[in-house]
């Protein structure tokens, strides 16, 4: 758990990677197209490199460091639900976000809620298997 | 023993004639089927790592008074700098060293394409030297820019030669046709959008350079980062631990490297260079665009006499020209084939290797051909292909190391027997088909390449090798390999992979080459470790070696004794086994090819054009598989990147300025997890006897091969429209549509044949 002084107009994304060192959070596309660089303020996903750090306010942060023993890891090696794994993290925390709110999402909900995180490498049937298993 | 031999190079489907020094490959293969570790589904070994964003990216890498690097890009598609003032940027806050074209040869003052590098700026943020960069005072003289593909081939444009072949005699045959079909195909320029863009840390320390970078090709960086510096290349060193995504695109070191090579040489800093997203979709290389004017005759049962195309390969300002008229040459047992590449050069983004480049495009065009040629004949088009199976290699006369296409089409005959079912789902506009199309494509992999091994007195093992894992599992495959080989469980081996300092010469990640090329030598390895092994048990336990094996970690003998294994290692405290394993050479006059079937079921609506894919079936022969986890996870990714190609994937450039709109990834449209068909893979799973120690060949590329013409077949088998345009908006459906409903109408009025 980190406090943070947020400087005025840096991102979120910036400062976990550059400032904290926590480049769990990746950033593939700097603009809000991704996913990459998803995390959740208090639970809910959201864009960090599109998220100004002085904004965030008191909510807290949860990024794929916080979720490192999350079932849902083991759930997505155990399925090969990753490549690269560049965007592994972003589809980890969405997805985390997902369970938390419906432990056990339909596979329309399952794309309804990880259709905002690209993985160029394909893992798409391997993250629906992965995320419709994770409790097992 | 190493021997000297001339042999063929294949990269890509490029062919050299090399000399390579190979070692004998002695090992027998393995048995057919799944084995201790190889052949089973493993989880890959490093997937924690990755999944918890622990995994060392280019991207993460944050030296201690690291710079960053923003590149002034030519705005104007043909231009001359007539003067340019990098003072302003020089002064600008947070800079510390400015380049421009008279500093670096990857620098120009005559920009060819809109995106070519002219400066760079480093500083202590990106920020600052992105606003350096906006200072640099730039005068153009902007030119005409050639950007029509055609216009190029009738100016003379082009980046190589033009490829002419012939076989037997193309006129002949099509006179003795019964049945022409002539058609155009295009193809898009497709975006590779690794989610890890083009990067490269550069820090010159030790007299030398290391180079951290996003590759695809250590040793290939090596290579031509010395040449550029003018170096020895051990004093150049290259780090790739993990990157994220490449497809192709990530062979070389583009102009990012050298960039930061020169600007860490000037400011004494390390140094980063790292694309944004809209510089990668400019600069970074693509799948070029082709234009392909086909002609196929066959007589009337079903024999194609004749092949023949004409194929514009859009190359860009440079890139290579890749052999979009491959299958067309290989695919079917055609007598009388010709063909004509033009490798148009064009005031336009270069061209790089996109997974299976040539073979994507070319079969699209010829395997829908096929289909309409089907229509025509009324024939069935698994017949057809049956028909006109090719059983050796008519491009060079020779066989094939093995070729099981046979058994992928016997294995689709009940995924292609359901399309009378399919076509009985259609309701209202929404109308049902199935189509299949095959792949051909390389995948041998080849000499040279290199693997150690070391074995501890824990009876654990290491594979040390200069490769890089791309993301392919191939750290998973490397292991199970060398598990099988040494007896002993995938868990007690690590792989050390992923910088040129530490291990030998390994092979590029491209080509589909990794496990053919790379899993042999690491095989090799492991068995030499073995026998070391083997040998220092007999002397212990007073046996013949020959009596002994090492099976679920234990020695073994034939009279039924058993010693853990590290009875043996334990001997060698600190010490080390060491074993070493090198790729033996490829079967001499033999081709060595991949092969496949995909048959896709699909939907169209035909009032709005809307299209949906239900279901892909993928057969492929790629010979052993190693790891069928890692191996279904690369036929999904490749069939999911085919169709993004098929159905959404489009740069589109402004047709005046050459300038690329699609830049971002709101406007580039990559396929989501929405929009995934189901997929069905299934693998023939027969070592290729000729091939390595392993009869291993490779897999990244043949999926992606088929997928967008049994696309295109399943919407004619729905449909009756011939969609020939990539990728298949709804206007392209449209257009198909109605030019079908014109045919069919043409058809009724015309008066009965006399």
């Amino acid at each position: 758990m980190h406090s943070f002084e947020a400087p005025v107009g840096r991102s979120l994304a910036a400062v976990l990677r550059e400032d904290l060192g926590l480049t769990g959070t990746k950033l593939a596309c700097g603009e809000g197209h991704c996913g990459a660089c998803t995390v959740q303020l208090d639970g809910v996903p959201v864009l960090s490199c599109i998220t100004l750090v002085h904004t965030v306010g008191n909510r807290e942060v949860t990024t794929i460091e916080g979720l490192r023993d999350h079932a849902l890891v083991d759930a997505f090696v155990r399925t090969d639900a990753l490549q690269c794994g560049f965007c592994t993290p972003g589809q980890i925390v969405s997805a985390a976000a997902l369970v938390a709110a419906n432990p056990q999402p339909s596979k329309d909900e399952i794309r309804h809620a990880m259709s905002g995180n690209i993985c160029r490498c394909g893992t798409y049937p391997k993250i629906e298997e992965a995320i419709s298993t994770w409790q097992d | 023993m190493a021997r000297l031999i001339r042999t063929e190079k294949e990269v890509e489907g490029r062919y050299e004639e090399v000399w390579i020094v190979v070692e004998e490959d002695a090992l027998d293969q393995w048995p057919e089927g799944p084995l201790t570790t190889v052949g089973r589904k493993v989880p890959r070994v490093d997937g924690h790592q990755r999944a918890r964003g622990q995994a060392q990216f280019t991207a993460d890498l944050q030296l201690p008074g690291m710079l960053h690097t923003a590149v002034l890009r030519s705005p104007y598609a043909r231009a001359r700098v007539t003067s340019i003032d990098l003072e302003p940027a020089r002064r600008a806050r947070g800079v510390r060293a400015v380049i421009g074209p008279q500093d670096l040869d990857q620098l120009t003052d005559e920009p060819g394409y809109v995106g070519q590098a002219v400066a760079a700026v480093a500083a202590d943020t990106f920020g600052q030297a992105h606003a350096a960069v906006d200072a640099i005072e730039v005068q153009w003289e902007v030119l005409e820019p050639l950007l029509d593909p055609d216009e190029a081939v009738r100016q003379k444009s082009f980046v190589s030669e033009v490829d002419r072949y012939e076989r037997g005699d193309f006129e002949r045959g099509l006179a003795a046709a019964d049945v022409v079909v002539e058609a155009d195909y295009r193809t898009q320029v497709v975006l590779h959008n690794s989610m890890e863009t083009h990067q490269a840390v550069c820090h010159w320390e030790d007299d030398g350079i290391t180079i951290y970078i996003s590759t695809q090709y250590i040793w290939g960086i090596r290579s031509a980062m010395a040449d550029q510096l003018g170096l020895p290349p051990d004093k150049v060193r290259v780090v790739c631990h993990a990157m994220g995504g490449g497809f192709g695109a990530k062979n070389s070191p583009g102009d990012y490297t050298p960039i930061a090579a020169e600007l860490a040489k000037r400011t004494a800093r390390p140094v980063k260079c790292a694309l944004t997203r809209r510089e990668e979709n400019v600069a970074a290389g693509n799948r070029n665009a082709t234009i392909q004017r086909l002609t196929v005759g066959a007589t009337s049962d079903g024999t194609l006499v004749a092949l023949g195309g004409e194929f514009v390969n859009a190359v860009g300002f440079n890139g290579w020209s890749a052999t979009t008229e491959g299958p067309m040459k290989m695919l079917y047992a055609c007598d009388n084939v010709r063909t004509t590449q033009y490798p148009a050069k064009l005031n336009l983004p270069p061209m790089a290797a996109f997974r299976a480049p040539g073979f994507v495009e070319g079969t699209f065009a010829l395997e829908c051909l096929l289909d309409e040629l089907a229509v025509k004949l009324n024939m069935d088009p698994l017949e057809l292909r049956r028909r006109n199976y090719a059983a050796s290699d008519l491009t060079q006369d020779r066989p094939f190391s093995s070729k099981n296409l046979a058994e992928c089409y016997r294995r689709a005959e009940p995924h292609w027997a359901k399309r009378d079912d399919v076509r009985a789902r259609s309701d209202g506009p929404w109308k049902h088909g199935v189509g299949l199309a095959s792949q051909i494509w390389y995948g041998g992999g080849g000499p040279p390449s290199y693997a150690w091994i070391r074995v501890g007195s824990d009876g654990r093992a290491q594979i040390v090798t200069a490769m890089q894992d791309i993301g392919t599992g191939t750290r998973t495959a490397m292991a199970q390999i060398a598990a099988e080989e040494l007896g002993i469980p995938v868990e007690h081996v690590q792989v050390s992979l992923g910088d040129s300092a530490r291990g030998p010469f390994a092979s590029i990640s491209a080509g589909s080459s990794t496990v053919p090329s790379m899993g042999p030598a690491v095989r090799s390895a492991a068995a030499d470790a073995k026998r070391q092994i083997l040998e220092i048990a007999a002397q212990r336990f007073h046996l013949e070696q020959r009596v002994l094996d090492v099976r679920d970690g234990r020695i073994v003998s034939a009279d039924g004794g058993s010693w853990p294994l590290t009875e043996i290692t334990g001997l060698l405290e600190s010490g080390q086994i060491l074993g070493k394993g090198a790729r033996g050479p490829n079967p001499a006059g033999m081709q060595v090819l991949t092969f496949g079937v995909q048959v896709a079921e699909v939907a169209v609506d035909v009032e709005t054009g809307e299209i949906r894919v239900d279901k892909i079936v993928a057969i492929h022969d790629v010979g052993r598989v190693i790891n069928p986890l890692g191996a279904e996870s690369q036929v999904e990714g490749g069939i999911i990147q085919g169709l993004g190609h098929t159905l959404s994937e489009l740069r589109l450039v402004d047709p005046q300025s050459g300038r690329t709109l699609t830049q971002t990834l709101d406007a580039y449209k990559l396929p989501t997890i929405a929009d995934v068909p189901e997929i069905v893979t299934d693998l023939v799973d027969v070592p290729d006897a000729h091939l390595t120690n392993l009869g291993a060949k490779g897999l990244g590329e043949p999926p992606i091969i088929p997928t967008a013409a049994a696309i295109a077949n399943a919407i004619r088998d729905a449909t009756g429209a011939d969609v020939r345009s990539l990728p298949i908006t709804r206007e392209e459906m449209l257009r198909a549509l109605r030019e079908a409903r014109e045919r069919e109408k043409e058809r009724r009025g015309a008066p009965a044949p006399a």
